[in-house]
Protein backbone atom coordinates (compact mmCIF):
# COMPACT_ATOMS: atom_id res chain seq x y z
CA UNK A 1 0.00 0.00 0.00
CA UNK A 2 1.29 3.43 -0.96
CA UNK A 3 1.94 5.52 2.14
CA UNK A 4 0.14 8.85 2.17
CA UNK A 5 2.23 11.86 3.10
CA UNK A 6 2.43 12.81 6.76
CA UNK A 7 2.53 16.35 8.11
CA UNK A 8 3.47 18.10 11.34
CA UNK A 9 0.59 20.45 12.13
CA UNK A 10 -0.50 22.69 14.98
CA UNK A 11 -4.23 22.07 15.18
CA UNK A 12 -6.53 24.30 17.20
CA UNK A 13 -8.71 22.70 19.84
CA UNK A 14 -12.21 24.00 19.11
CA UNK A 15 -14.44 21.73 21.18
CA UNK A 16 -14.06 19.31 24.04
CA UNK A 17 -16.79 17.03 25.39
CA UNK A 18 -16.34 15.18 28.65
CA UNK A 19 -18.06 11.87 27.80
CA UNK A 20 -17.57 10.43 31.28
CA UNK A 21 -14.87 10.50 33.98
CA UNK A 22 -12.47 8.54 31.75
CA UNK A 23 -13.12 9.75 28.23
CA UNK A 24 -13.12 13.04 26.36
CA UNK A 25 -13.96 13.77 22.74
CA UNK A 26 -11.66 16.48 21.37
CA UNK A 27 -12.32 18.30 18.11
CA UNK A 28 -9.54 20.12 16.28
CA UNK A 29 -9.62 22.57 13.43
CA UNK A 30 -7.03 23.88 11.01
CA UNK A 31 -7.27 27.02 8.93
CA UNK A 32 -5.86 25.06 6.00
CA UNK A 33 -7.62 22.03 4.59
CA UNK A 34 -6.77 18.96 6.66
CA UNK A 35 -4.70 16.36 4.78
CA UNK A 36 -6.46 13.22 3.49
CA UNK A 37 -6.81 10.64 6.28
CA UNK A 38 -8.02 7.06 6.13
CA UNK A 39 -9.91 4.97 8.70
CA UNK A 40 -7.44 3.23 11.03
CA UNK A 41 -4.76 5.91 10.79
CA UNK A 42 -3.51 7.77 13.83
CA UNK A 43 -1.70 10.90 14.94
CA UNK A 44 1.34 11.35 17.19
CA UNK A 45 0.26 14.06 19.58
CA UNK A 46 2.79 16.18 21.46
CA UNK A 47 1.76 16.97 25.00
CA UNK A 48 3.21 20.12 26.49
CA UNK A 49 3.16 20.99 30.17
CA UNK A 50 3.45 17.47 31.57
CA UNK A 51 6.97 16.95 32.96
CA UNK A 52 6.56 13.18 33.15
CA UNK A 53 5.44 12.97 29.51
CA UNK A 54 8.48 12.85 27.23
CA UNK A 55 7.20 11.10 24.13
CA UNK A 56 4.27 11.85 21.86
CA UNK A 57 1.05 9.90 22.35
CA UNK A 58 -0.36 7.87 19.47
CA UNK A 59 -4.09 8.60 19.22
CA UNK A 60 -6.52 7.18 16.67
CA UNK A 61 -8.31 9.39 14.23
CA UNK A 62 -11.92 9.05 15.36
CA UNK A 63 -13.57 11.05 12.61
CA UNK A 64 -12.90 13.75 10.04
CA UNK A 65 -15.71 16.24 9.49
CA UNK A 66 -14.85 17.41 6.00
CA UNK A 67 -17.43 20.23 5.92
CA UNK A 68 -16.23 21.82 9.15
CA UNK A 69 -12.59 20.81 8.46
CA UNK A 70 -12.45 19.18 11.89
CA UNK A 71 -10.52 16.22 13.22
CA UNK A 72 -12.02 14.29 16.13
CA UNK A 73 -10.09 12.31 18.71
CA UNK A 74 -11.50 10.11 21.40
CA UNK A 75 -9.09 10.26 24.31
CA UNK A 76 -9.03 7.86 27.22
CA UNK A 77 -7.45 9.41 30.29
CA UNK A 78 -4.85 6.84 31.27
CA UNK A 79 -1.90 8.69 32.75
CA UNK A 80 -0.29 12.12 33.14
CA UNK A 81 0.01 12.69 29.39
CA UNK A 82 -3.60 12.06 28.44
CA UNK A 83 -4.79 13.80 31.64
CA UNK A 84 -2.87 16.94 30.63
CA UNK A 85 -4.15 16.72 27.05
CA UNK A 86 -7.75 16.40 28.24
CA UNK A 87 -7.36 19.62 30.27
CA UNK A 88 -6.28 21.72 27.27
CA UNK A 89 -8.22 24.96 26.90
CA UNK A 90 -10.31 25.73 23.83
CA UNK A 91 -8.14 27.65 21.40
CA UNK A 92 -4.92 25.82 22.34
CA UNK A 93 -2.80 24.71 19.41
CA UNK A 94 -1.81 21.06 19.74
CA UNK A 95 1.15 19.81 17.72
CA UNK A 96 0.60 16.53 15.93
CA UNK A 97 2.15 14.38 13.24
CA UNK A 98 -0.49 12.92 10.96
CA UNK A 99 -1.78 10.88 9.33
CA UNK A 100 0.34 7.86 10.28
CA UNK A 101 0.04 4.13 9.71
CA UNK A 102 -1.94 2.01 7.28
CA UNK A 103 -5.72 1.70 7.21
CA UNK A 104 -8.49 -0.87 7.22
CA UNK A 105 -8.91 -2.85 4.01
CA UNK A 106 -11.83 -2.58 1.65
CA UNK A 107 -14.35 -5.46 1.81
CA UNK A 108 -15.05 -7.64 -1.23
CA UNK A 109 -18.27 -6.94 -3.18
CA UNK A 110 -21.34 -8.18 -1.29
CA UNK A 111 -19.26 -9.14 1.75
CA UNK A 112 -21.21 -8.57 4.98
CA UNK A 113 -19.11 -6.60 7.43
CA UNK A 114 -19.13 -6.38 11.21
CA UNK A 115 -17.24 -3.71 13.16
CA UNK A 116 -16.39 -4.84 16.70
CA UNK A 117 -15.06 -2.30 19.19
CA UNK A 118 -14.31 -2.18 22.88
CA UNK A 119 -13.45 0.71 25.17
CA UNK A 120 -11.47 3.50 23.49
CA UNK A 121 -10.89 1.05 20.64
CA UNK A 122 -14.21 2.07 19.14
CA UNK A 123 -12.52 5.30 17.99
CA UNK A 124 -11.32 4.34 14.48
CA UNK A 125 -14.50 2.36 13.74
CA UNK A 126 -16.61 5.52 13.49
CA UNK A 127 -14.64 6.82 10.53
CA UNK A 128 -14.56 3.33 9.03
CA UNK A 129 -18.35 3.08 9.38
CA UNK A 130 -18.78 6.36 7.54
CA UNK A 131 -16.47 5.25 4.74
CA UNK A 132 -18.30 1.94 4.32
CA UNK A 133 -21.68 3.67 4.31
CA UNK A 134 -20.44 6.00 1.58
CA UNK A 135 -19.52 2.89 -0.40
CA UNK A 136 -23.11 1.68 0.07
CA UNK A 137 -21.98 -1.21 2.23
CA UNK A 138 -24.38 -2.02 5.08
CA UNK A 139 -22.61 -1.58 8.41
CA UNK A 140 -23.20 -3.43 11.67
CA UNK A 141 -21.46 -2.27 14.84
CA UNK A 142 -20.98 -4.46 17.87
CA UNK A 143 -19.64 -2.34 20.72
CA UNK A 144 -18.66 -3.58 24.15
CA UNK A 145 -17.87 -1.85 27.43
CA UNK A 146 -17.79 -2.41 31.18
CA UNK A 147 -21.09 -0.63 31.73
CA UNK A 148 -23.61 1.63 29.98
CA UNK A 149 -21.67 4.75 30.94
CA UNK A 150 -18.60 3.50 29.05
CA UNK A 151 -20.39 3.00 25.74
CA UNK A 152 -19.14 5.96 23.72
CA UNK A 153 -20.54 7.96 20.81
CA UNK A 154 -23.56 5.67 20.31
CA UNK A 155 -25.48 8.51 18.66
CA UNK A 156 -22.66 8.92 16.15
CA UNK A 157 -22.36 5.21 15.39
CA UNK A 158 -26.09 4.89 14.80
CA UNK A 159 -25.79 7.39 11.91
CA UNK A 160 -23.76 4.88 9.92
CA UNK A 161 -25.21 1.47 10.74
CA UNK A 162 -27.04 -0.85 13.10
CA UNK A 163 -25.58 -0.76 16.58
CA UNK A 164 -25.54 -3.72 18.97
CA UNK A 165 -23.96 -3.47 22.40
CA UNK A 166 -22.76 -5.59 25.28
CA UNK A 167 -21.80 -4.56 28.80
CA UNK A 168 -20.03 -6.65 31.39
CA UNK A 169 -22.51 -5.61 34.09
CA UNK A 170 -25.58 -5.85 31.87
CA UNK A 171 -26.48 -2.16 32.31
CA UNK A 172 -26.95 -1.79 28.55
CA UNK A 173 -27.33 -4.20 25.65
CA UNK A 174 -26.64 -7.84 26.26
CA UNK A 175 -24.71 -8.82 29.35
CA UNK A 176 -21.25 -10.26 28.73
CA UNK A 177 -18.46 -9.82 26.21
CA UNK A 178 -18.84 -8.89 22.56
CA UNK A 179 -17.99 -12.44 21.52
CA UNK A 180 -20.96 -13.69 23.56
CA UNK A 181 -23.51 -11.48 21.76
CA UNK A 182 -26.44 -13.39 20.21
CA UNK A 183 -25.84 -11.55 16.92
CA UNK A 184 -22.86 -13.78 16.30
CA UNK A 185 -24.96 -16.93 16.45
CA UNK A 186 -27.85 -15.59 14.36
CA UNK A 187 -26.10 -13.61 11.64
CA UNK A 188 -23.38 -14.47 9.12
CA UNK A 189 -20.56 -12.07 8.30
CA UNK A 190 -17.77 -12.25 5.74
CA UNK A 191 -15.37 -9.76 7.31
CA UNK A 192 -14.79 -8.39 10.79
CA UNK A 193 -12.93 -5.22 11.66
CA UNK A 194 -11.95 -4.94 15.31
CA UNK A 195 -10.22 -2.53 17.66
CA UNK A 196 -10.06 -2.60 21.44
CA UNK A 197 -8.29 -4.29 24.33
CA UNK A 198 -5.96 -7.06 23.15
CA UNK A 199 -7.84 -9.91 24.91
CA UNK A 200 -11.06 -8.77 23.22
CA UNK A 201 -9.42 -8.62 19.79
CA UNK A 202 -7.85 -12.04 20.36
CA UNK A 203 -11.26 -13.49 21.21
CA UNK A 204 -12.80 -11.85 18.14
CA UNK A 205 -9.94 -13.15 16.00
CA UNK A 206 -10.42 -16.67 17.38
CA UNK A 207 -14.15 -16.49 16.58
CA UNK A 208 -13.37 -15.28 13.04
CA UNK A 209 -10.81 -18.02 12.48
CA UNK A 210 -13.20 -20.70 13.68
CA UNK A 211 -15.89 -19.53 11.27
CA UNK A 212 -13.61 -18.81 8.33
CA UNK A 213 -14.22 -15.05 8.48
CA UNK A 214 -11.59 -12.52 7.37
CA UNK A 215 -10.58 -10.41 10.36
CA UNK A 216 -8.60 -7.18 10.60
CA UNK A 217 -7.47 -5.85 13.98
CA UNK A 218 -6.04 -2.46 14.84
CA UNK A 219 -3.28 -2.81 17.44
CA UNK A 220 -2.31 -0.38 20.18
CA UNK A 221 1.31 -1.33 20.92
CA UNK A 222 3.25 1.30 22.83
CA UNK A 223 5.28 3.51 20.52
CA UNK A 224 8.12 5.98 20.69
CA UNK A 225 8.51 7.60 17.25
CA UNK A 226 5.38 6.49 15.37
CA UNK A 227 7.16 6.78 12.01
CA UNK A 228 9.11 3.53 11.72
CA UNK A 229 12.45 4.78 13.01
CA UNK A 230 12.84 3.34 16.50
CA UNK A 231 11.48 -0.22 16.10
CA UNK A 232 9.97 -0.17 19.60
CA UNK A 233 6.33 -0.96 18.73
CA UNK A 234 6.95 -4.28 16.99
CA UNK A 235 4.40 -7.06 16.74
CA UNK A 236 5.42 -10.66 16.11
CA UNK A 237 3.95 -11.79 12.80
CA UNK A 238 4.46 -14.50 10.20
CA UNK A 239 6.95 -12.06 8.63
CA UNK A 240 8.84 -11.66 11.92
CA UNK A 241 8.87 -8.47 13.99
CA UNK A 242 7.17 -5.63 12.13
CA UNK A 243 6.41 -2.08 13.24
CA UNK A 244 2.85 -1.45 14.38
CA UNK A 245 3.27 2.22 13.44
CA UNK A 246 4.06 1.82 9.73
CA UNK A 247 3.22 -1.80 8.86
CA UNK A 248 0.10 -1.47 11.03
CA UNK A 249 -1.72 -0.51 13.13
CA UNK A 250 -4.19 -2.65 11.14
CA UNK A 251 -3.23 -6.28 10.54
CA UNK A 252 -5.08 -9.23 9.07
CA UNK A 253 -5.22 -11.43 12.16
CA UNK A 254 -4.04 -14.43 10.11
CA UNK A 255 -0.50 -12.98 10.17
CA UNK A 256 -0.48 -12.35 13.92
CA UNK A 257 0.98 -14.90 16.34
CA UNK A 258 -2.12 -14.88 18.54
CA UNK B 1 28.63 34.15 6.79
CA UNK B 2 29.55 31.44 9.27
CA UNK B 3 31.65 28.58 7.94
CA UNK B 4 29.81 25.46 9.09
CA UNK B 5 32.17 22.87 7.66
CA UNK B 6 33.77 20.31 9.90
CA UNK B 7 36.68 18.05 9.00
CA UNK B 8 36.34 14.94 11.09
CA UNK B 9 39.80 13.48 10.63
CA UNK B 10 39.33 13.38 6.87
CA UNK B 11 35.55 12.94 6.80
CA UNK B 12 34.13 16.22 5.47
CA UNK B 13 30.81 17.30 6.98
CA UNK B 14 28.84 20.30 5.71
CA UNK B 15 27.91 20.99 9.31
CA UNK B 16 28.49 19.23 12.65
CA UNK B 17 25.01 17.70 12.99
CA UNK B 18 24.60 13.96 12.49
CA UNK B 19 21.63 11.81 13.44
CA UNK B 20 22.25 8.95 15.84
CA UNK B 21 21.90 5.34 14.80
CA UNK B 22 18.64 3.69 15.78
CA UNK B 23 16.78 7.00 16.05
CA UNK B 24 16.57 7.99 12.40
CA UNK B 25 15.82 4.74 10.56
CA UNK B 26 17.45 4.95 7.14
CA UNK B 27 16.64 8.64 6.76
CA UNK B 28 13.71 7.90 4.44
CA UNK B 29 11.30 7.93 7.37
CA UNK B 30 12.01 11.66 7.82
CA UNK B 31 11.79 13.00 4.29
CA UNK B 32 8.11 13.96 4.68
CA UNK B 33 9.21 16.39 7.37
CA UNK B 34 12.67 17.75 6.68
CA UNK B 35 15.42 18.29 4.13
CA UNK B 36 18.20 15.76 4.76
CA UNK B 37 20.66 17.97 2.85
CA UNK B 38 20.54 20.46 5.73
CA UNK B 39 22.43 18.19 8.11
CA UNK B 40 26.00 16.92 8.13
CA UNK B 41 25.10 13.27 7.95
CA UNK B 42 22.94 10.40 9.05
CA UNK B 43 24.07 7.23 10.78
CA UNK B 44 21.71 4.48 9.78
CA UNK B 45 20.32 1.68 11.90
CA UNK B 46 22.72 -0.86 13.43
CA UNK B 47 23.62 -3.47 10.83
CA UNK B 48 24.90 -6.97 11.48
CA UNK B 49 26.26 -9.72 9.26
CA UNK B 50 23.04 -11.71 9.53
CA UNK B 51 19.35 -10.90 9.96
CA UNK B 52 18.37 -10.26 13.59
CA UNK B 53 14.80 -10.27 14.91
CA UNK B 54 15.74 -8.24 17.97
CA UNK B 55 14.17 -8.65 21.38
CA UNK B 56 10.51 -9.47 22.09
CA UNK B 57 7.93 -6.73 22.67
CA UNK B 58 7.71 -4.71 24.92
CA UNK B 59 10.92 -2.93 24.05
CA UNK B 60 10.25 0.56 25.29
CA UNK B 61 9.50 2.30 28.57
CA UNK B 62 9.02 6.02 28.90
CA UNK B 63 10.89 7.62 31.81
CA UNK B 64 11.04 11.13 33.22
CA UNK B 65 12.60 13.17 30.37
CA UNK B 66 13.72 10.08 28.55
CA UNK B 67 13.06 6.51 27.56
CA UNK B 68 14.47 3.02 27.88
CA UNK B 69 14.75 0.83 24.83
CA UNK B 70 15.60 -2.80 24.35
CA UNK B 71 15.30 -3.15 20.59
CA UNK B 72 18.30 -5.46 20.39
CA UNK B 73 19.69 -4.55 16.96
CA UNK B 74 16.73 -5.73 14.89
CA UNK B 75 17.85 -5.52 11.26
CA UNK B 76 17.66 -7.56 8.07
CA UNK B 77 21.41 -8.09 7.77
CA UNK B 78 24.12 -6.45 5.70
CA UNK B 79 23.23 -8.17 2.40
CA UNK B 80 19.70 -6.79 2.61
CA UNK B 81 21.13 -3.37 3.36
CA UNK B 82 23.41 -3.55 0.33
CA UNK B 83 20.77 -4.85 -2.09
CA UNK B 84 17.56 -3.22 -0.94
CA UNK B 85 18.29 -0.15 1.16
CA UNK B 86 21.54 1.29 -0.15
CA UNK B 87 20.16 1.84 -3.70
CA UNK B 88 17.34 3.94 -2.23
CA UNK B 89 19.49 6.12 0.02
CA UNK B 90 22.84 6.36 -1.74
CA UNK B 91 22.02 9.64 -3.44
CA UNK B 92 20.96 11.52 -0.32
CA UNK B 93 22.73 14.88 -0.36
CA UNK B 94 24.44 14.21 2.96
CA UNK B 95 26.93 11.76 4.42
CA UNK B 96 25.43 8.34 5.09
CA UNK B 97 27.37 6.29 7.63
CA UNK B 98 26.45 2.76 8.67
CA UNK B 99 26.45 1.63 12.27
CA UNK B 100 28.05 -1.82 12.38
CA UNK B 101 27.55 -4.33 15.16
CA UNK B 102 28.33 -7.97 15.75
CA UNK B 103 28.59 -10.87 18.14
CA UNK B 104 32.14 -11.81 17.23
CA UNK B 105 35.18 -9.97 15.86
CA UNK B 106 34.75 -11.91 12.63
CA UNK B 107 31.16 -10.57 12.30
CA UNK B 108 32.37 -6.99 12.61
CA UNK B 109 35.19 -7.53 10.11
CA UNK B 110 33.00 -9.19 7.48
CA UNK B 111 30.27 -6.56 7.77
CA UNK B 112 32.79 -3.72 7.52
CA UNK B 113 34.39 -5.30 4.45
CA UNK B 114 31.04 -5.59 2.67
CA UNK B 115 30.13 -1.98 3.45
CA UNK B 116 33.54 -0.74 2.34
CA UNK B 117 32.60 -1.63 -1.24
CA UNK B 118 29.65 0.80 -1.19
CA UNK B 119 30.94 3.88 -2.93
CA UNK B 120 28.65 6.41 -1.24
CA UNK B 121 29.22 5.26 2.32
CA UNK B 122 32.25 7.27 3.49
CA UNK B 123 32.50 5.67 6.91
CA UNK B 124 31.15 3.34 9.52
CA UNK B 125 30.36 3.73 13.18
CA UNK B 126 31.55 0.63 15.00
CA UNK B 127 29.04 -0.15 17.72
CA UNK B 128 30.88 -1.76 20.62
CA UNK B 129 28.36 -0.40 23.07
CA UNK B 130 24.89 -1.88 22.56
CA UNK B 131 23.53 -2.83 25.99
CA UNK B 132 20.65 -4.89 24.58
CA UNK B 133 22.31 -7.95 23.07
CA UNK B 134 23.55 -11.04 24.83
CA UNK B 135 26.65 -11.63 22.73
CA UNK B 136 29.08 -8.96 21.60
CA UNK B 137 27.92 -5.37 21.65
CA UNK B 138 28.76 -3.82 24.97
CA UNK B 139 30.98 -6.70 26.04
CA UNK B 140 33.55 -5.39 23.55
CA UNK B 141 33.12 -1.85 24.74
CA UNK B 142 33.64 -2.38 28.45
CA UNK B 143 37.16 -3.80 28.23
CA UNK B 144 40.17 -1.92 26.86
CA UNK B 145 41.70 -5.14 25.54
CA UNK B 146 38.54 -6.38 23.81
CA UNK B 147 37.75 -2.93 22.41
CA UNK B 148 41.26 -2.62 21.00
CA UNK B 149 41.08 -6.11 19.46
CA UNK B 150 37.89 -5.48 17.52
CA UNK B 151 38.98 -2.02 16.37
CA UNK B 152 42.39 -3.33 15.25
CA UNK B 153 40.78 -6.17 13.31
CA UNK B 154 38.33 -3.87 11.53
CA UNK B 155 41.03 -1.26 10.93
CA UNK B 156 43.12 -3.84 9.05
CA UNK B 157 40.40 -4.29 6.43
CA UNK B 158 38.47 -1.03 6.54
CA UNK B 159 40.15 1.96 4.91
CA UNK B 160 37.47 4.66 5.12
CA UNK B 161 36.44 6.67 8.19
CA UNK B 162 36.22 4.45 11.25
CA UNK B 163 34.20 5.98 14.08
CA UNK B 164 33.89 3.91 17.25
CA UNK B 165 30.81 4.32 19.46
CA UNK B 166 31.54 4.01 23.16
CA UNK B 167 29.42 2.90 26.06
CA UNK B 168 29.05 4.99 29.22
CA UNK B 169 28.58 1.82 31.28
CA UNK B 170 32.24 1.77 32.35
CA UNK B 171 34.28 3.15 35.22
CA UNK B 172 36.48 5.36 33.05
CA UNK B 173 35.41 6.01 29.47
CA UNK B 174 38.69 7.79 28.68
CA UNK B 175 40.61 4.52 29.08
CA UNK B 176 38.44 2.84 26.44
CA UNK B 177 38.73 5.90 24.19
CA UNK B 178 42.52 5.84 24.42
CA UNK B 179 42.57 2.11 23.69
CA UNK B 180 40.48 2.45 20.51
CA UNK B 181 42.51 5.49 19.43
CA UNK B 182 45.70 3.45 19.72
CA UNK B 183 44.01 0.63 17.79
CA UNK B 184 43.39 2.90 14.81
CA UNK B 185 40.00 4.56 15.24
CA UNK B 186 39.57 7.80 13.27
CA UNK B 187 37.07 9.22 15.76
CA UNK B 188 35.02 8.21 18.77
CA UNK B 189 31.32 8.86 19.34
CA UNK B 190 29.82 8.89 22.80
CA UNK B 191 27.67 8.10 24.64
CA UNK B 192 25.54 5.09 23.76
CA UNK B 193 22.65 4.43 26.16
CA UNK B 194 23.01 3.95 29.90
CA UNK B 195 21.87 0.63 31.29
CA UNK B 196 18.61 1.12 33.17
CA UNK B 197 15.42 -0.59 34.27
CA UNK B 198 11.70 0.06 34.66
CA UNK B 199 9.18 -1.76 36.83
CA UNK B 200 5.40 -1.67 36.68
CA UNK B 201 4.41 -1.67 40.35
CA UNK B 202 0.77 -2.50 39.55
CA UNK B 203 1.68 -5.76 37.84
CA UNK B 204 4.90 -6.28 39.87
CA UNK B 205 6.68 -7.02 36.62
CA UNK B 206 9.50 -5.41 34.62
CA UNK B 207 8.23 -3.21 31.81
CA UNK B 208 10.78 -4.43 29.26
CA UNK B 209 10.85 -8.01 27.97
CA UNK B 210 14.60 -7.99 28.61
CA UNK B 211 14.20 -6.57 32.16
CA UNK B 212 16.97 -4.01 31.58
CA UNK B 213 17.41 -1.61 28.66
CA UNK B 214 19.25 1.46 27.46
CA UNK B 215 18.33 4.91 28.76
CA UNK B 216 18.38 7.86 26.37
CA UNK B 217 16.82 11.27 25.98
CA UNK B 218 17.19 14.63 27.69
CA UNK B 219 17.78 13.03 31.10
CA UNK B 220 21.20 11.63 30.11
CA UNK B 221 22.65 14.89 28.80
CA UNK B 222 24.68 15.96 31.86
CA UNK B 223 26.38 12.56 32.01
CA UNK B 224 27.09 12.58 28.29
CA UNK B 225 28.45 16.12 28.43
CA UNK B 226 30.79 15.22 31.28
CA UNK B 227 32.07 12.14 29.44
CA UNK B 228 32.59 14.06 26.20
CA UNK B 229 34.58 16.71 28.05
CA UNK B 230 36.72 14.10 29.79
CA UNK B 231 37.31 12.17 26.57
CA UNK B 232 38.11 15.23 24.47
CA UNK B 233 40.81 16.03 27.00
CA UNK B 234 42.21 12.50 26.80
CA UNK B 235 42.45 11.69 23.07
CA UNK B 236 43.76 13.44 19.94
CA UNK B 237 41.19 12.03 17.50
CA UNK B 238 37.91 13.92 17.09
CA UNK B 239 35.12 13.25 19.54
CA UNK B 240 31.51 13.11 18.32
CA UNK B 241 29.18 13.97 21.18
CA UNK B 242 25.71 12.59 21.75
CA UNK B 243 23.35 11.94 24.60
CA UNK B 244 20.13 13.86 25.10
CA UNK B 245 20.84 16.65 22.63
CA UNK B 246 17.46 18.29 22.01
CA UNK B 247 18.25 21.88 21.04
CA UNK B 248 20.92 24.01 19.37
CA UNK B 249 22.02 25.16 22.81
CA UNK B 250 22.54 21.54 23.88
CA UNK B 251 24.58 20.93 20.74
CA UNK B 252 26.74 24.01 21.33
CA UNK B 253 27.45 22.81 24.88
CA UNK B 254 28.84 19.54 23.51
CA UNK B 255 31.01 21.41 20.99
CA UNK B 256 32.32 23.72 23.72
CA UNK B 257 33.10 20.66 25.84
CA UNK B 258 35.37 19.43 23.06
CA UNK B 259 33.20 17.59 20.55
CA UNK B 260 33.97 18.21 16.86
CA UNK B 261 30.51 17.09 15.78
CA UNK B 262 27.34 15.97 17.50
CA UNK B 263 24.58 13.44 16.98
CA UNK B 264 20.90 13.99 17.62
CA UNK B 265 19.13 10.87 18.86
CA UNK B 266 15.95 10.41 20.87
CA UNK B 267 14.90 14.03 20.21
CA UNK B 268 14.14 12.95 16.61
CA UNK B 269 11.15 11.02 18.00
CA UNK B 270 9.61 14.11 19.53
CA UNK B 271 10.36 16.50 16.69
CA UNK B 272 11.33 14.81 13.43
CA UNK B 273 12.72 18.14 12.16
CA UNK B 274 14.91 18.84 15.18
CA UNK B 275 18.25 17.96 13.55
CA UNK B 276 17.71 20.54 10.84
CA UNK B 277 16.69 23.14 13.44
CA UNK B 278 19.77 22.38 15.52
CA UNK B 279 22.06 22.85 12.50
CA UNK B 280 20.49 26.27 11.85
CA UNK B 281 20.60 27.17 15.55
CA UNK B 282 24.34 26.50 15.78
CA UNK B 283 24.88 29.07 13.03
CA UNK B 284 22.74 31.58 14.93
CA UNK B 285 24.86 30.99 18.02
CA UNK B 286 28.07 31.59 16.08
CA UNK B 287 26.72 34.84 14.63
CA UNK B 288 25.58 36.04 18.02
CA UNK B 289 28.85 35.18 19.72
CA UNK B 290 31.23 36.26 16.97
CA UNK B 291 32.50 32.86 15.83
CA UNK B 292 33.49 32.88 12.13
CA UNK B 293 33.56 29.13 11.97
CA UNK B 294 31.63 26.37 13.72
CA UNK B 295 34.83 24.39 14.17
CA UNK B 296 36.13 27.16 16.45
CA UNK B 297 33.49 26.17 18.99
CA UNK B 298 35.21 22.84 19.62
CA UNK B 299 36.82 23.00 23.04
CA UNK B 300 36.09 26.73 23.43
CA UNK B 301 34.84 26.17 26.95
CA UNK B 302 36.20 28.77 29.34
CA UNK B 303 37.28 27.33 32.65
CA UNK B 304 38.30 29.84 35.29
CA UNK B 305 41.07 28.81 37.67
CA UNK B 306 38.74 28.46 40.65
CA UNK B 307 36.73 25.71 38.98
CA UNK B 308 39.66 23.47 38.08
CA UNK B 309 40.27 22.54 41.71
CA UNK B 310 37.26 20.22 41.58
CA UNK B 311 38.06 16.58 41.27
CA UNK B 312 37.11 14.96 38.00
Amino acid sequence: MQKNKSYILDLELVEIQQLNSQYVLMKFHDENKLPPMKPGQFAQVRIDGSPTTYLRRPISINFVDIELNQLWMLVQIVGDGTRTLAKAQIGTKINMILPLGNSFGIPLPNERVLLVGGGVGVAPLLMLGKQLQEMQIPVTFLLGARSANDLLELDQFSRYGNVFTTTEDGSAGEKGYVTQHSLLSTDVFGRIYTCGPKPMMQAVSAYAKKHGIECEASLENSMACGIGACLCCVEDTSEGHVCTCIDGPVFNTNVLKW
Amino acid sequence: MVNQKVNLNGLQLKNPVLTASGTFGFGEEFTDFMDLSRIGGIIVKGTTIRHREGNPYPRMAETASGMLNAVGLQNKGVEYFVNSIYPRIKNFDTNVLVNVSGSTIEDYVQTAEIIQDLENIPGIELNISCPNVKLGGMTFGTSCTEAAKVVEAVRRVYKKHLMVKLTPNVTDITEIAKAVEAAGADSVSLINTLLGMAINAETRRPVLSTITGGLSGACVKPIALRMVWQTANAVKIPVVGLGGISSASDAVEFLLAGASAIQVGTANFIDPTISQKIAAGIVDYCEKHGFQSVKDLTGALIIEDKTTSCTV
